[in-house]
Parts: structure tokens; C-alpha cells; sequence
């Protein structure tokens, strides 16, 4: 016997198991950036009165809002793969997919641009402990970018071929990598008030 | 039902990169089984050093030091990584990794975990975190030694924590992947008829120790993150401003927190406590319903006093902080939360001793180690209040007395369930029996051992003896009334150590020469006594069950047999 | 599961649309209100409310949790209390230190 519930719903609970999976996973993610931010309010607590909004005042807000935009549409073409799939256009999921790849490509360009320019302006984490936490808070977050670009470029590439064998579970993994995805686009849009304009 | 034609396996995909949940709970074991043995073993070291201060230690000697005498440093080194490893390298992947792999699947009627590959993936990273652990101690720097705690400052600029810390990120991904598919198990593969109210108690343990994993874990790899960039990249996360080391001021930015460490590192350890006691209540209420041939007694107040439990455990970290300078609020906040922590606890343990009430008890050897585990999981549960109650906390934080109060929950607690479990699954995992006088042979010197080692810290521990000194005590006024108990702790310890031989030996022995058993040597009612002993590579069960009745009909008045299993169905 | 929900899909992308566009509004949003005279405090609270409603567009919208099935709603929930105790202990430890002197 196999293991059941892999594609199927289970009839009581009404999901099947990788959609659980990844909620929780998504839950650990959660307190994982918890403990961050939680380290964040710490940290501000501790410095002189006004500190951190006067040393962020360094953060260039125009490019980040670009960034946040590009996240969010990059959240859209993500689930706009999915539904194509769910609607049987193969074409349209590789469109899509595609775009949410040069989306975090853009995201990840941009963010380059930012970090090089504070590390050109002597800017380091080292430099006090807003710029530890702001590298620290969007270096994870960039992490989790670079790795679910990994596994998008797969699904949109090598993996995709599972669509032609079985399609009901790849769609399935279309969905589960985009919970995946619209988490590290929902932590952006904390991290960036919170990092680039308070 | 699949006619699976078995294809022929390589070696290395059925014993190596296997994904059969029973293989990968086995390498869990054995692992994790080894690494309580080098646990131990540091701490024997250390005992020698405390009973017999700066001489050199017998046969080993030449291993830490040139005149086999244990350096300061190096004791502090051997304390950390003893209890680094045995939390996370031995406790814990046994209890959960290795128990909680074989048995869950199997006690909900499954073929397999939610996820087998992830399944394989949790193991190998734990076995990484493994190596790196015990890599460090070959480093040149040396392992940690800044406490299985790794506070900071110390942690930040000390030897050993940079690879402590890279070890600690292998160790928990391979917890969180674990606990994601636990969890994803129990919900979604119960067999037909399996409701939440039939489950045994030993799943939902595992079921709430997942929980407890999934969400108390990640803060502390995001601290272990940030404890990384404070020792690789400068900064101050953790760091004062104004430190000074050795006459030199640090050239950092300053402005970091301490404490911030502690709230992160303790949200997680606390809840890592009830990580390692909930699996072995679970392993301990299967062995004593067996054994008494009786339900167990308030099934729904063991379950809803463990979901409580679990619960709790998120809010009552900072009993571990009530030196740091908590206000009265905050403290009384915290102390209130361990207070009532305590109560399920309590209707716990009061559950599994009302269960032997009456009852037909078999003495076998997975009972005994049960058994025990009740007074000793008492003492240990009360030796905690004093440490809960902030204005006692003040004088016996970190003293002895901490440290025996914990060991009581967790060696003749804990780690005496996990015995009873081996002893009571063995047959089903290699179809034969231990053999019951070697049992025996381990268990009462084991019980008496315990004793002697941990008894007495509570003694130097209200006599004011601080913990982690390499000396014991010695250049202390306030200990010489009580350090001649360390020799007698040390011998203790190393009987202890002896006391496990019959163990070892009745493991490998019995693989060849134990009892032969069937599927249900036991008479027992759980779902994994209905598959073969070893049950079926992959599959488990020759037939899939269905479940019909509640966990634990033992002696049901008018019944030909004194147990009915749950896939027996009801007769109309 | 997926046995040609076509219909539903299209009113989902509709509601994909507007989820899309209200969160570039409110983007903006979050840009101007940072230029409002307002004291610390009151700049971090609006702040967060405004992240939380673009934050709950996407998860209910995108993540699909509106109709999401009840058990996951509850991990989430445990989830978010632990998370807000993570947030909110520590602080209030912070507030309420021991003063010396």
C-alpha cells in the first residue's frame, strides 16, 4: 500500500498531506522571522531614544518600494501558474511562472544594488545594530528568495514534465511552492515599514 | 490493496538512503545510542575530576592533558558537549526520531510517514549535526564550552561556538522537518475508524511534542543565526556597549543584548524540556496499560492535560531568567505560569499511578523501568517547584540543585522509559524477546546508581555549591561542609556506567539468542502488536487495519480474553 | 479535486486582480503615511496596521485562507499567539526591569 492522501483529500480533514506540510513548515517560517523582529524590538528598545529611525534614514526607500511592488506582482504571476494549471493551460503556467522568476530576479538585483551601495558608504552589519538586523532580517529573507527561485526554476523547467504523466499532483506542487512564495512576499511587506520607514 | 512487487534493493537504499520509516527510527536509535554513550562517558571524565581534583585520570588521561590531568577549560568543554549531545544528539532523537518513527506509523495503521524522503532527509542532517558536533572536539580550537546555554558575551568570543553553532543548524532543520512530518502523519494516515478518542496516548504525545518542536524551535535558530554573525561578521547583537575583555575594550559597535539571547534561546529550551519528558510519559502509560492489564485511568484528563501542557510550556520561560533583573511584574507573571504548569504535570503522573490501582501487574523488565519512572519523575517534577517560586529560585539558581533536579526528570525519568520502550518493542522490531534476567541485572543497579549520583546534588545544591565549576566546590567556605559527596556522586556515576553493560550485552545477544516471538507477544491492544514482528519492509501490515474500539480494552468484564485489539470489531 | 472547476477559477482571478491592485494602493499608502507628523509610537501602529491588512490580502487571497479547511486555520491561529508572545514577553520583561538607584 502507498501512502495514501498524497494527491487525494483526506475526506475529514480535506487536504492532502503536502498542504499540511507546508502550512506547517510555513508556521515554523513564521516563528522563525518571529524570533528576528522579536530581536528587532529588543534591539531598538536598547539604543538611544531615536537611534535606529535616525540611522535608517541611510535605507533608500524609493528602491525598496520598487522592490515591495515587484514582490507583490511576483506574488500575482505566481498565483495566476497555478490557476492556468488549474484550468488546463500549460502555456500560460510557463508564461507565468516565468514571470515570477524575473520578478525575484529583479527583487534580488535590486537588493544587490542596495547592500553594494551601503558596503561602498562603509555601511556594514558591524556598523551598529540596525544594520545587523536590517542585513540580518533581508539576508535571510534574500536566502529564501535564492531558494525558492531554485525550486520554481525547476518546476518551470525539468520538473514541469510531470504535468504530462501526472498532472492533478504537479498542479498540487504548484500550489504548495506558491504558499511558499506569497510567505516570503508577506514577510516583505513587514520588513519593509518596518525596516525602511519607521 | 497494491500487489507491490518488492523490487530488489541495493544496500545502499535499504539500509543507507533508506526511506522505510522503520530503518530510518533504527539509524535514529543506534545513532542516538551511541551518542549517550559518549555523553556519558564525558561525564564519567568529569566525575573523576570532581571526586579526585587534579589528578590525572586513569586510562584515558593522555586524552585531555599531558599529565592526564583535566585542564579547567577543557572541564568546561566536556560540560557543554555533555549536555549539548545528550539533549540533542541522544534524548531527544531517540524519544522523538527514533520512537516516534518506528511506532507512529504503525500505531495508526499506516504504511509508512507523510513524507519518506523528508523523512530520510531529517535523519541525515541530524547525522551531520552529528559529525560536526563531535568534529569540533578535533578542531583546533577545541569544542564549545560556553554551556549547552551559549550565553553570551561569553558564547560570542569564546572558542568552539562558531561550529557548536553551525552543528545546532543542522540539528534543529532535522527537528523541524521530523516534527512537520509527525504531525502531518497522525492527522492525515489514521487508519479507517482510528478517531482522535481511540488514539493511543503514546501518539498523542508525539503528536504535541511535534507541536511543541515545529513552533519553539525556529526562534532559536534565529538566534543561533545571529549569535553566528556576532563571531563571523562583528556584530553586536548580543554584545554591551562598553565590554571589556581582559583589560582590552572589545572594538565592536556595542548596544546588543545579552538577555536578548537568553529570551530566545530559553523560548525554545523550555519547551524542549516537555520535548523530552511528554514521549516518555507516552512510552510509559502503553508499557503500565499493558502490564496492568487495565484501561488506563482518566484517558481524556491524560490527553487534555497534555494539549495543556504543551500549551503552557510557550509561556513560562523566563523561570529560567529570574536573575536577570525582571521586574516584580514580570516575574510574578512567569512564576504564576510554572505554577500552574505544574497541575498537568500532576494529573499525569496521578492518572498512571491511579492506573496501577487494582490492577494485575506483570512484573517484566519494560514494566520495572516504568514503574520507576514514576517516583523519580515525581522527584524530579517536585524538585522543580522551589526553582519556579522566584524568591527560592534566587538562592538555588544555578546550583547543584538545579542540576539534580533536572537529571531526576530526565535520566531516571526520561531516559528510564526510553529502556522500558526498547525493552517492550524489541520483539516487534526483531521478532524476539530480551532476555529478562539480564533485564533485571540492569535495572536495579541501574535505579539504586541513579540515585546515588543525583540525591545528593540537591544537598550541595541548598548548601550554596554553584554548578559548572570545574572544581566542585573545592575553593569554596560554603561547600566543604558537603564535598564529600562528590566522591560518592562519582562513584555512583561510574557503577552506573558498569550497570549498563548487562544492557548492551542483552541487545546484540537476544538479535541471535532471544525468545522467538509472534506478532503479539505482549497480549497487548495497539495497532502495531496486529503486524508481523519485524512487520513488513514498507508496508508494515499484511492486511491494512481498521479500527473498531478505543486503545486499551484490557479486561473487559465478559470476555474470553483479558485484552481485545482495536481492530476487533463489535459484534452487532 | 481539480475535476474542471473553470468557472470558479475565473471568479478567482477576478478577485486576484483586485487583491493585486489593492495591495499596490496600499503600498503607497504605507509610503505617504510614513511622511505624516506622528510620534514614534503612533507611526510603528499604523504602520502595522496597514502591514496586516496587506498581509492578510495576501494570505487570505492568494494563500487561499479564507476558505481554507479548519484545521489549518487552527495551527495558524496557535501559531500567531506564540508568535505574538514571542513578540510581547520579552518587551514587557524589558519595560518592567528591576530599577537601581
Amino acid at each position: 500500500m502507498e501512502v495514501p492522501y498524497t494527491v487525494d483529500e483526506r475526506p475529514d480533514t480535506g487536504v492532502y498531506n503536502a498542504k499540511l506540510g507546508v502550512w506547517l513548515f510555513l508556521a515554523s517560517e513564521v516563528m522563525l522571522f518571529g524570533g528576528l523582529f522579536s530581536a528587532y524590538v529588543f534591539l531598538r528598545l536598547g539604543a538611544p531614544t531615536g537611534a535606529f529611525h535616525e540611522w535608517g534614514q541611510e535605507l533608500n526607500i524609493p528602491l525598496a518600494t520598487l522592490n515591495t511592488m515587484i514582490l507583490i506582482s511576483s506574488s500575482m504571476t505566481m498565483v495566476m501558474s497555478w490557476a492556468s494549471l488549474k484550468m488546463n493551460d500549460f502555456k500560460k503556467y510557463k508564461l507565468y511562472m516565468a514571470l515570477t522568476l524575473v520578478c525575484a530576479l529583479c527583487f534580488l538585483v535590486i537588493k544587490y544594488l542596495e547592500y553594494s551601495a551601503k558596503i561602498h558608504h562603509h555601511i556594514y552589519p558591524s556598523t551598529n545594530t540596525f544594520y545587523a538586523i536590517y542585513f540580518t532580517l533581508t539576508g535571510l529573507h534574500g536566502l529564501h528568495i535564492i531558494g525558492g527561485m531554485v525550486v520554481l526554476f525547476y518546476l518551470w523547467g525539468p520538473g514541469s514534465k510531470m504535468w504530462n504523466s501526472k498532472p492533478e499532483q504537479f498542479t498540487n506542487r504548484i500550489e504548495i511552492v506558491g504558499l511558499y512564495w506569497h510567505f516570503v512576499d508577506l514577510v516583505w511587506i513587514f520588513l519593509f515599514p518596518i525596516l525602511y520607514l519607521l | 490493496m497494491n500487489a507491490h512487487s518488492h523490487h530488489e534493493e541495493s544496500f545502499f537504499r535499504k539500509y543507507i538512503w533508506s526511506t522505510d520509516h522503520k530503518i530510518i527510527g533504527l539509524q535514529y536509535g543506534i545513532t542516538a545510542l551511541f551518542f549517550l554513550m559518549v555523553g556519558f562517558f564525558l561525564m564519567m571524565v568529569m566525575r573523576w575530576q570532581l571526586a579526585y581534583p587534579e589528578t590525572p585520570i586513569p586510562f584515558v588521561g593522555s586524552l585531555f592533558g599531558e599529565d592526564g590531568i583535566l585542564l579547567p577549560e577543557i572541564y568546561n568543554s566536556l560540560g557543554a558537549m555533555h549536555g549539548t549531545i545528550m539533549i540533542f544528539l541522544g534524548v531527544v532523537p531517540l524519544a522523538v526520531g527514533a520512537f516516534g518513527n518506528y511506532l507512529v506509523p504503525l500505531q495508526i495503521g499506516a504504511p509508512d510517514m507523510a513524507f519518506p524522503k523528508l523523512n530520510a532527509t531529517s535523519y541525515w542532517s541530524y547525522f551531520i549535526g552529528g559529525v560536526i558536533m563531535m568534529g569540533s572536539f578535533f578542531s583546533e580550537e577545541g569544542a564549545a564550552r560556553s554551556g549547552w546555554t551559549s550565553y553570551p558575551p561569553l558564547a560570542d568570543i569564546e572558542v568552539g561556538q562558531t561550529i557548536w553553532l553551525i552543528g545546532m543548524v543542522f540539528l534543529i532543520t532535522s527537528s523541524l522537518l521530523g516534527s512537520i512530518n509527525i504531525i502531518t502523519t497522525i492527522v492525515q494516515l489514521r487508519a479507517p475508524g482510528l478517531t482522535w478518542s481511540r488514539l493511543p496516548f503514546f501518539v498523542w504525545t508525539q503528536l504535541i511534542t511535534s507541536f511543541l518542536l515545529v513552533l519553539a524551535f525556529p526562534p532559536l535558530e534565529a538566534a543561533a543565526v545571529l549569535q553566528l554573525m556576532d563571531r563571523v561578521a562583528s556584530t553586536s547583537f548580543f554584545l554591551p556597549s562598553g565590554l571589556v575583555i581582559s583589560g582590552e575594550a572589545l572594538t565592536v559597535s556595542g548596544g546588543g543584548s545579552p538577555l536578548l539571547w537568553q529570551h530566545l534561546f530559553w523560548f525554545l529550551a523550555h519547551p524542549e524540556v516537555y520535548v523530552l519528558i511528554l514521549p516518555a510519559m507516552g512510552i510509559v502509560s502503553e508499557i503500565i496499560a499493558n502490564n496492568t492489564r487495565k484501561p488506563l485511568w482518566g484517558y481524556n484528563s491524560l490527553v487534555y492535560s497534555g494539549i495543556f501542557l504543551g500549551f503552557m510550556s510557550f509561556v513560562v520561560w523566563a523561570h529560567h531568567m529570574f536573575l536577570t533583573g525582571m521586574g516584580t511584574a514580570m516575574s510574578s507573571f512567569f512564576q504564576i505560569t510554572t505554577m500552574i504548569i505544574s497541575i498537568p504535570s500532576v494529573i499525569i503522573l496521578s492518572a498512571l499511578l491511579i492506573s496501577l490501582w487494582g490492577a494485575s501487574i506483570r512484573f517484566n523488565t519494560p514494566m520495572l523501568f516504568a514503574l520507576a519512572f514514576l517516583p523519580m519523575f515525581g522527584i524530579g517534577g517536585l524538585t522543580g517547584l522551589p526553582l519556579g517560586i522566584a524568591a527560592s529560585d534566587i538562592f538555588l539558581h544555578d546550583t547543584y540543585y538545579v542540576i539534580g533536579h533536572f537529571h531526576y526528570v530526565v535520566a531516571p525519568g526520561t531516559i528510564f522509559a526510553l529502556f522500558a520502550g526498547i525493552y517492550f518493542w524489541y520483539p516487534k522490531i526483531t521478532g524476539r524477546k530480551m532476555n529478562e534476567r539480564l533485564g533485571q541485572l540492569h535495572f536495579w543497579p541501574s535505579l539504586l546508581f541513579m540515585n546515588g549520583i543525583f540525591m545528593p546534588m540537591f544537598i550541595q545544591g541548598l548548601a550554596g555549591v554553584s554548578r559548572r565549576l570545574w572544581d566542585g566546590g573545592l575553593e569554596y567556605a560554603h561547600a566543604a561542609g558537603v564535598l564529600q559527596w562528590n566522591e560518592f556522586m562519582s562513584v555512583s556515576a561510574w557503577l552506573l556506567g558498569i550497570s549498563q553493560i548487562p544492557f548492551i550485552i542483552n541487545v546484540f545477544y537476544s538479535l541471535k539468542s532471544g525468545e522467538k516471538v509472534d506478532n503479539n507477544p505482549w497480549q497487548a491492544t495497539t495497532l502495531e502488536w496486529v503486524a508481523p514482528s519485524p512487520p513488513l519492509p514498507h508496508v508494515n501490515f499484511e492486511t491494512f487495519p481498521e479500527v473498531h474500539r478505543e486503545a486499551y480494552e484490557y479486561s473487559v468484564p465478559g470476555r474470553k480474553r483479558d485484552f481485545t485489539p482495536q481492530t476487533e470489531p463489535k459484534k452487532r | 479535486m481539480s475535476s474542471g472547476h473553470d468557472v470558479d477559477i475565473q471568479s478567482h482571478i477576478k478577485v486576484y486582480m483586485i487583491v493585486f491592485a489593492s495591495l499596490a494602493v496600499l503600498t503607497i499608502v504605507t509610503v505617504a503615511a510614513s511622511y505624516l507628523e506622528l510620534s514614534s509610537g503612533e507611526a510603528m501602529f499604523l504602520a502595522l496596521v496597514i502591514a496586516s491588512v496587506k498581509g492578510s490580502l495576501v494570505a487570505c487571497f492568494f494563500m487561499h485562507l479564507i476558505s481554507e479547511k479548519a484545521f489549518i486555520t487552527w495551527v495558524l491561529m496557535l501559531t500567531a499567539g506564540f508568535f505574538f508572545v514571542l513578540m510581547f514577553l520579552p518587551l514587557a520583561t524589558y519595560i518592567d526591569q528591576a530599577q537601581i538607584g
